[in-house]
């Protein structure tokens, strides 16, 4: 992230674009950066929100949001050729969909800080449910209900949903497996003060 | 039918003198009898010893059997544990259900519930437990391995089926007891007078799907790892020789909480809420997804649902 900063700097050089990076620093220093944040967003009550929901903010990586600290149409020109990626974000591999997907499919390219829909429609990125639910309806659908998904706290009352992208991550969605806690004791081996020994 | 006259006639003197050594020997048996019950039982004060089935005792009653126990405990533990009493909330019937799509068999839930409901970590007791079975041969006890361990799951070839208190509406457990320690209540949750079940384990071998569970040593509960809120017909620790098992996590779901197996999910496989409730998510699930009962033949209704969410 520094490293990134540092070049960017220095690539635009000039004092007006020093204080824009000095505002985007501090955007960044206030502006969601991580799971750990308490929620923050507030409830979308639009058509595709369950109701009276708090999401918690996007997972992003550490500093990586806002995009325009970067993208911002002049530190990094817009570039719309489908390519691999080498100098920045080489660390994702697109492992969802068909293989002609790629970045601007659903990153919008005018405006980096959000998301684009097939229609054209930009979202913000805590509204990310709607992106997914264009290809995934019935999941989504099922989100919508508290079926799909993990959901915390009260049976009747208040609930804790998470983001699509809390469980899966979106440029490779499939479940990573994981290491399962101890089995049970078997009853044979079953210790005790009396009575567990045959 | 000459001497039957006679024979009558020699029964009551004898009965007489068997009578009177009748009572002398039975007043010294009795009294032989809870000296000896109480000395078997020195743990037991005499409080806990005369106290009467938790549905039979009074209001006030019930207030001196909680600061006992909440004395008991935290003279064992060295902090304060609750013992709390919440009824149950009318117009409620809790249900459950379990996407059989979901279950990656990681086992996060079997030691949710065991951090939650305070059971015995030596001898171990576990309420949940997960069954892996082959995807070709679908649901089959039979062939379940309760023991898997592999490094990671879920494995290629295998789903898996988290096993617990079905909270049946016909339950099979509560019809067997003896004594009547253990029945339903009006919220549907099956619950466990553990200072009125005399261990028999008949319940455990009515129960179709193991969930009954027997201390058969005495419980070891390290106190830092006691969790403090509890209910009497729920998660308060229990003694040696009582049996116990599931109740949804009564001290948090009659405060409106979801259950801890249901938090601690990490695929949002375990779905909980009022069946009654048309709006809930557990009535959704039943309505629109594909639910099947376990051990349906056995007609022990179920409150615990088995679903596919795909």
């Amino acid at each position: 992230m520094a490293d990134r900063k540092r070049t960017a700097a220095s690539a635009a050089g000039g004092f007006a674009v020093l204080g824009a990076a000095c505002l985007l620093a501090t955007g960044l220093a206030f502006g969601p950066s991580g799971a750990q944040e308490p929620p923050k967003a507030p409830a979308p009550q639009d058509e595709g929100a369950p109701q009276d929901i708090q999401v918690p903010a996007p997972p992003f990586t550490e500093g990586i949001f806002p995009c325009t600290q970067c993208h911002d149409g002049k530190t990094v020109k817009l570039n719309t050729t489908r390519r691999k990626l080498v100098d920045m974000h080489d660390d994702i591999v697109l492992q969802h969909g068909p293989a002609s997907r790629w970045c601007l499919d659903c990153h919008d390219p005018q405006d980096r800080d959000k998301l684009r829909l097939a229609s054209g429609e930009r979202i913000e990125f805590s509204r990310s449910y709607l992106l997914c639910g264009q290809c995934h309806g019935d999941k989504f659908r099922d989100w919508r209900v508290g079926v799909h998904g993990k959901r915390t706290g009260e049976w009747n009352g208040k609930k804790q949903y998470l983001l699509c992208v809390h469980c899966h991550y979106p440029h490779a969605p499939h479940f990573k497996p994981i290491k399962p806690l101890p089995p049970p004791v078997r009853p044979e081996t079953l210790r005790g003060e009396k009575g567990a020994q045959p | 039918m000459s001497d039957f006259p006679e024979t009558r006639a020699a029964e009551p003197e004898e009965a007489g003198t068997g009578s009177s050594s009748r009572r002398r020997f039975l007043a010294t048996a009795g009294v032989a009898a809870v000296a000896a019950a109480l000395a078997g039982c020195k743990n037991l004060s005499l409080e806990e010893f005369v106290q009467r089935n938790f549905r039979e005792v009074s209001k006030d009653e019930l207030k001196t059997i909680i600061a006992r126990l909440e004395k008991e405990y935290a003279a064992k533990f060295g902090k304060k544990v609750t013992v709390g009493l919440e009824p149950p909330l009318p117009g409620v019937l809790f249900g459950y259900a379990l996407d059989l799509s979901r279950c990656i068999g990681c086992r996060r839930c079997v030691y949710g519930c065991v951090k939650e409901n305070n059971q015995s970590r030596d001898p171990q007791i576990q309420w949940i437990r997960v069954l892996q079975m082959d995807k070709e041969a679908g649901v089959d006890i039979q062939h379940a391995d309760p023991y898997y361990n592999p490094e990671l799951v879920p494995q290629e070839g295998h789903f898996y089926m988290p096993v617990q208190c079905h909270q049946c509406k016909n339950p099979p457990c509560v019809k067997v007891c003896p004594v009547g320690a253990t029945w339903q209540e009006p919220d549907g949750i099956t619950v466990v007078d553990y200072n009125w079940c005399i261990g028999c384990r008949y319940c455990m071998a009515a129960c179709p799907y193991g969930a009954r569970h027997f201390n058969w040593g005495a419980p070891h509960l390290p106190p830092e790892e006691i969790n403090p809120a509890t209910h009497y017909l729920g998660n308060r620790p229990r003694s040696k020789g009582v049996v116990e098992k599931c109740t949804f996590c009564i001290q948090r779901v009659r405060n409106g909480r979801y259950p801890a197996c249901v938090e601690v999910c990490p695929t949002g496989t375990r779905k909980f809420g009022n069946l009654l409730d048309p709006q809930s998510e557990i009535r959704y699930i039943l309505e629109n997804k594909r639910v099947f009962l376990f051990k349906e033949d056995l007609n022990t209704q179920p409150k615990f649902f088995y679903f596919y969410g795909v």
